[in-house]
């Protein structure tokens, strides 16, 4: 049962003088609860302004967020800015990227945890401040009770993507959106988040929205992932058949950048070609075309199709010729999604 | 913290201390020497010379400093050419009428000001920010004196609503143990005198609180337009704050930091601009003393007005920079 369902999310930014830009175009993917899900695509695809349209923010003006966002049988986008608060924070936490910019300078660690319980669990300050430290404690801060006096300044980098983590999960919510929570930090403290991440989602049993262009980091955290493409989904499936048998071009293009230690090419990674810059509009043609190796007469000239995949979990590609995949059988054709 | 007030009173020393050289080497610096600038273009020389002689001015100059600032440093600062009597005691008598005045300013340009800065921030783009920003650039360009006229001739003499000068009413007998008027008259349960001062104080405090103002409001402004974009509030927003704590405590806060810094700037203003103010209104101050100074050749009195207009400036900057270690823990720990 998912208990996210987004449907043809489409986020416009209109700037005065230019044309507008369509951050989002056209998104959909469900999350069940408890499951984790990955949303993976280089810098500029629209995975931020995914997440904060999700999470209802997005600046108000110059801003134009059509689709559906049903949070179980709450439609996100319509709901009341009042009811909206209730939610953010009590059934939906989301973590930032930077924990040096996403904690508030001149207020204690302990104030900037303790505001988020009182407001939804409707304690009284007192007792907020010992979940605050059982908290603390569990995101893995040592000495907690010194720390909650502390500022945000007195803390590491890692320390402070703690602090962040509590917050997000002090309300038990029933969804987390982690926009790369590791990007800012060293790649040992990395390492040490995820598994904590991990170790949370588990325990908690709380769906997990994982925002990354790291596709090492879905690796090993997610069940199903959706690789975006200049503000599309190009290609949704399960982990494993992804990382077997990617199917988009672009997808095959990230998975063949990781470095890994039995590469027989010693040392020289694959890249991607051109820059996310050389773009194709998307009802003219696949976005990715310019960049792609396996570019065919096909791939312009219109919207490229979305093709059903999937032989058991739902696996979809929006690519005419899809990758790694075993021949129709004679006579029958790949059911087309949609255009 | 204690560690921290105790080192910014340390740094005032040089501070005061480079002033102190300052303003001995501009007597020294006017045409023909003080002793020529106290007689006159006119003084002959035997006057001159009997007059350097009297004032010990014939002394090497460091010798002249070393006595300068051991006055200075017991706030000796001679006698008044005007009435007489000792500086400091002049200044003493009218330092109340100043203060109160720059601190009625700066109430109204902060309590004004701060909300008007936050409300065009919040409307950013509309025409009400527009004309807010176009208000307080005219607030900045607008002479004081000019200001202070117009106030005094419509609200005073056109309307007659309020007092057109001075600092009570002439006919008032009232005690003054304080010397701050609006207060004695609540020390001596005598409220009709403090409304009576209170009315004498408004057209006044408000041209002078016209710069500040106007700078309060386009720094809060900015600094809110800033602190709004700061993923900090994102954060407080991402976790379902009511908005009334996400601005307290995490918009207003924040903001307020480089407003506090402009606020202790503007000290400067509101003294310079007590000046001329006090001298619209005939409102009995050191500000008006040192302008009566400055046509009488009153050097005693400039020397020593300067001096502790300066003290006063450095020492409220030095307060604001102790208020902001309240409000910014990272500047503590540095
Ligand atoms: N406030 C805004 N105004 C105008 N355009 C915006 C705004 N925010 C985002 N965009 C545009 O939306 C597009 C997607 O941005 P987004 O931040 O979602 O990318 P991302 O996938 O999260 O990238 P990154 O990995 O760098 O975080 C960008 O091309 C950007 O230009
Ligand atoms: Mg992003």
């Amino acid at each position: 049962m998912s208990f996210l369902r987004v449907r043809d999310l489409t986020v416009t930014f209109s700037r005065p003088g230019k044309p507008p830009v369509r951050a989002v175009d056209g998104v959909s993917f469900d999350v069940a609860s408890g499951q984790t899900v990955g949303i993976v695509g280089e810098s500029g695809s629209g995975k931020s302004v995914t997440s904060l349209a999700v999470m209802r923010l997005l600046p108000a003006r110059n801003v134009r967020v059509t689709g559906s966002i049903m949070l179980g049988d709450q439609e996100l986008l319509t709901l009341p800015a009042r009811q909206m608060r209730d939610v953010r924070g009590r059934d939906v936490a989301m973590i930032f990227q930077d924990p040096m910019t996403s904690l508030n300078p001149v207020v204690t660690v302990g104030r900037q945890l303790v505001e988020v319980i009182v407001r939804h669990d409707r304690k009284s300050t007192t007792a907020a401040r010992h979940d605050a430290i059982a908290l603390l404690d569990r995101v893995g801060i040592p000495d907690p009770v010194r720390r909650l006096r502390e500022y945000p300044h007195q803390l590491s980098g890692g320390m402070r993507q703690r602090v962040m983590i509590a917050m997000a999960i002090a309300c038990r919510p029933r969804l987390l959106i982690a926009d790369e929570p590791t990007t800012a930090l060293d790649v040992t403290i990395q390492a040490q988040i995820l598994d904590l991440l991990r170790d949370l989602v588990e325990e908690s049993g709380s769906a997990l929205v994982m925002i990354t262009h790291d596709l090492g980091v879905v690796a090993g955290l997610c069940e199903q992932v959706h690789v975006m493409y200049s503000g599309r989904i190009v290609e949704s499936a399960p982990a494993a058949g992804l990382f077997a048998r990617p199917a988009h071009p672009y997808t095959d293009g990230l998975l063949r950048s990781i470095p890994r230690i039995d590469d027989d090419h010693h040392g020289r990674l694959h890249t991607i070609r051109g820059s996310v810059r050389d773009v194709v509009a998307w009802e003219h043609g696949c976005a990715f075309q310019p960049r792609c190796d396996h570019a065919v007469d096909a791939c312009l000239g219109g919207p490229p199709p979305v093709l059903d995949l999937s032989d058991g979990p739902p696996r979809q590609v929006r690519c005419p010729r899809p990758m790694n995949q075993p021949a129709p059988a004679p006579g029958t054709d790949r059911r087309e999604v949609s255009a | 913290m204690l560690r921290f007030v105790v080192r910014r009173l340390l740094q005032l020393i040089p501070i005061l201390l480079g002033l102190s050289i300052l303003l001995f080497a501009w007597v020294r610096a006017l045409p023909g020497g003080p002793a020529q600038a106290l007689l006159g273009e006119r003084a002959t020389p035997e006057a001159v010379a009997q007059i350097e002689a009297q004032l010990g001015l014939d002394r090497p100059l460091w010798e002249q400093y070393v006595q300068f600032l051991g006055r200075a440093v017991r706030l000796d600062f001679g006698a008044s050419l005007q009435t007489g009597q000792p500086v400091i005691e002049e200044m003493a008598r009218r330092f109340p009428a100043t203060i109160e005045l720059a601190v009625a300013a700066l109430l109204i340009a902060v309590a004004v000001g701060i909300p008007l800065g936050y409300l065009a921030a919040r409307r950013y783009g509309t025409w009400l920010d527009s004309a807010l920003v176009s208000a307080s650039l005219l607030g900045v360009t607008v002479p004081i004196f000019f200001l202070a006229y117009l106030l005094k001739l419509v609200f005073a003499v056109q309307l007659g609503w309020l007092p057109t000068a001075g600092r009570a009413d002439a006919r008032a007998r009232t005690e003054h143990p304080t010397g701050f008027y609006v207060l004695d008259g609540i020390l001596t349960g005598d409220l009709n005198a403090s409304w009576d001062a209170l009315t004498h104080l408004i057209l006044p405090a408000i041209a002078l609180a016209s710069i500040p103002l106007a700078v309060i409001v386009r720094m809060t402004r900015a600094s809110v337009l800033n602190v709004l974009h700061e993923d900090y509030v994102r954060t407080a927003e991402a976790k379902g704050l009511l908005p009334g704590t996400v601005v307290r405590r995490h918009v207003l806060r924040n903001s307020m930091l480089p407003v506090t810094t402009v606020i202790g700037l503007q000290m400067g203003v509101l003294l310079a601009g007590a000046v001329l103010t006090e001298t619209v209104f005939a409102f009995a101050g050191v500000g008006k003393f040192m302008a009566d100074g400055i046509v009488q050749r009153d050097f005693p009195t400039i020397q020593g007005f300067i001096l502790v207009i300066a003290v006063s400036y450095v020492l409220i900057n030095m307060i604001v920079d102790i208020i902001y270690g309240l409000l910014d823990p990272r500047v503590r720990v540095s």
